[in-house]
């Protein structure tokens, strides 16, 4: 089953545009720990994200979208990466988790990723574009 | 020692444990058979420390890094056991050094001992295992079964499920196999360069065993026998970060990523098998076909000539690939046949070399090379070389002929939904000669 691996680093909500790990050692510390899910095959992808401050949020009020360029004052915790493994088992994720070299101001939040096959069969035959969707998107 | 939140009650612990050990058996198993040189001891020293942990983990909590925890138990283990034995004398002092070292890693920060874990020293005790456990003294069954066992860190219960054999049946060829091991005096090495390639050979053709015992199930626990084909590829791509200039390594991962992909379009809704052509290419994992296409580039980057894993899974690509079955790009897919019949050659691959030339150049010529199949003696019960010969003669007009084929096909295969299709394809036949 796979699972996203959320990397929540507190006060990334107001980082200054552009700001990029600088950390030498720390960086160095995260790549060994990005190696070492690789070479155990659980590895499928992990990104980092630019910080809030150069993002936008789209909401809804009224069902009508509106677009607010970051910072945003309100936030609280923001997505700083994320991995995504293939493992077992729930517990084998949060373990993995466990062994991330982070920091003090961070959180990892263990998420598992829905498959079509969780859906009941109804909703499943709604979804049934959905791969391909994926595969538009990324392609 | 430190118990996080939410890991404190007994059966969280337990839960972790048993991850802590599927992430990290393999290599303690590895780095203490370099010390004993023998897979069997090794394995059972990683099993004392996984039982010392049972013991002390719920009390103590789960230590800061488990990993070199369990390392270290493993290996005092194994130094206890050398030194009342016989190579004590020789080897003592070595591991105890080796055992100091592995004391101050249990304490040292978290960067330092990844670091340390990712020293090439563990990959090659992992390597060594692999080529261990598939060493061709043993049989197929067996390499299978110590593969899962000691680079899966599955229970041998887990592996009986899989491959629904009974538990006896494991546990012996297990046993088996470690003492086949120690009696043949297999060293435990990565082979050298000239025995390479016949080596990797035989540890490729266990992970994909492990894969299609896995895919091709049509019985059993359906929640296992997809573990199975997951459990392959993850052994696939720890084989391949250990030997990245291989490219058939990354050849089978690729093709075992991409026939993955079309796991859940395979079966209809009935349970029924559904064939490639005729699958919702929608439900294809993309996800997987991405991965299946990085691998291939990979393997291609490498250059040299394909080997057959790699020409499998450049065909599986022509078809992950197209978007709908009609945007297949069948003469690829043909010359990509006749290069695997080369290096590859069996009557299999031939017959599906067949229907590529049919499907890329017509009918006609694709029957020129199922014809000369027909005296093939290991086909002669293949219910595929009929049903196959058939369509490709209804497709030339040649009813009469093609409805033999097909009646011939029904009386061959032993799957009753099979059989139905291809009288009903026979049926058809006669219908429309009248």
């Amino acid at each position: 089953m796979r699972f996203m691996l959320l990397m929540i680093p507190h006060g990334y909500e107001t980082a200054a545009p552009g700001t990029i790990p600088d950390d030498v050692d720390a960086v160095a510390a995260m790549m060994a720990y990005n190696e070492s899910m690789q070479k155990a095959g659980v590895l499928i992808s992990c990104d980092g994200l630019h910080p809030p401050s150069m993002g936008a949020r789209v909401s809804f009020p009224g069902r009508k979208p509106k677009v607010v360029d970051g910072p945003f004052a309100e936030a609280k915790e923001v997505l700083g990466g994320y991995w995504i493994i293939d493992v077992p088992s729930r517990a084998d994720a949060i373990e993995w988790a466990t062994r991330c070299p982070g920091s003090e101001n961070e959180v990892i939040e263990v998420r598992q990723i829905q498959e079509i096959a969780d859906f009941p069969p109804d909703v499943q035959a709604l979804t049934t574009e959905f791969a391909s969707m994926q595969a538009a998107k990324k392609a | 020692m430190g118990a996080p939140e939410g890991r404190g009650d007994k059966a969280a612990i337990h839960r972790t444990i048993e991850a802590v050990w599927r992430i990290e058996s393999a290599r303690i198993i590895a780095t203490v058979a370099r010390m004993v040189r023998d897979v069997g001891l090794a394995e059972e020293l990683a099993q004392d420390a996984l039982v010392s942990a049972l013991e002390q983990w719920p009390g103590a909590g789960v230590p800061d890094n488990p990993a070199a925890w369990l390392t270290a138990v493993a290996k005092r283990r194994a130094l206890d056991r050398l030194r009342h034995g016989q190579l004590a004398e020789r080897k003592a002092p070595e591991i105890g050094r080796e055992l100091d070292a592995q004391h101050e890693m249990a304490q040292a920060d978290f960067a330092e001992a990844v670091d340390a874990a990712l020293d090439d020293d563990i990959g090659d005790d992992l390597l060594r295992l692999v080529f261990t456990a598939c060493h061709p003294v043993l049989s197929t069954d067996a390499r299978v079964a110590l593969t899962l066992r000691l680079m899966g860190g599955l229970a041998t219960d887990e592996i009986a499920r899989a491959f629904l054999v009974p538990e006896a049946t494991v546990a012996q060829r297990i046993v088996r196999a470690k003492r086949t091991l120690l009696e043949a005096r297999v060293p435990f090495e990565v082979p050298r360069r000239h025995d390479l390639e016949a080596r990797l050979a035989s540890v490729l053709e266990v992970l994909y065993l492990i894969f299609n015992e896995g895919y091709s199930a049509t019985a059993g626990d359906d929640w296992m026998r997809p573990a199975l084909c997951e459990e392959a590829m993850r052994l696939g791509r720890i084989v391949a970060e250990l030997m990245p200039d291989a490219s058939e390594v990354h050849g089978l991962v690729a093709l075992m990523e991409i026939q993955a992909s079309r796991t859940a379009a395979r079966v209809g809704a009935s349970g029924e098998p559904v064939l490639l052509l005729e699958q919702n290419r929608a439900r294809w994992d993309q996800m997987l076909i991405r991965r299946g296409l990085a691998g291939l580039a990979r393997a291609e980057a490498l250059g040299g000539a394909f080997g057959p894993y790699a020409l499998q899974a450049a065909i599986a690509a022509c078809h992950g690939r197209a978007r709908t079955a009609d945007d297949t790009d069948w003469p690829r897919i043909a010359a990509l046949y006749d290069a695997l019949a080369e290096l590859s050659p069996s009557p299999i691959v031939e017959l599906n070399r067949a229907v590529a030339l049919s499907m890329a150049f017509g009918p006609a010529a694709g029957l020129e090379v199922v014809d000369a199949l027909m005296g093939e003696p290991a086909l002669q019960a293949y219910h595929l070389l009929p049903a196959v010969r058939g369509d490709l003669l209804l497709k030339l007009g040649r009813r009469d002929e093609a409805r033999r084929e097909f009646d011939r096909a029904a009386s061959l295969t032993r799957n009753t939904r099979e059989r139905t299709l291809l009288l009903a394809r026979a049926r058809a036949c006669a219908a429309s000669e009248s």
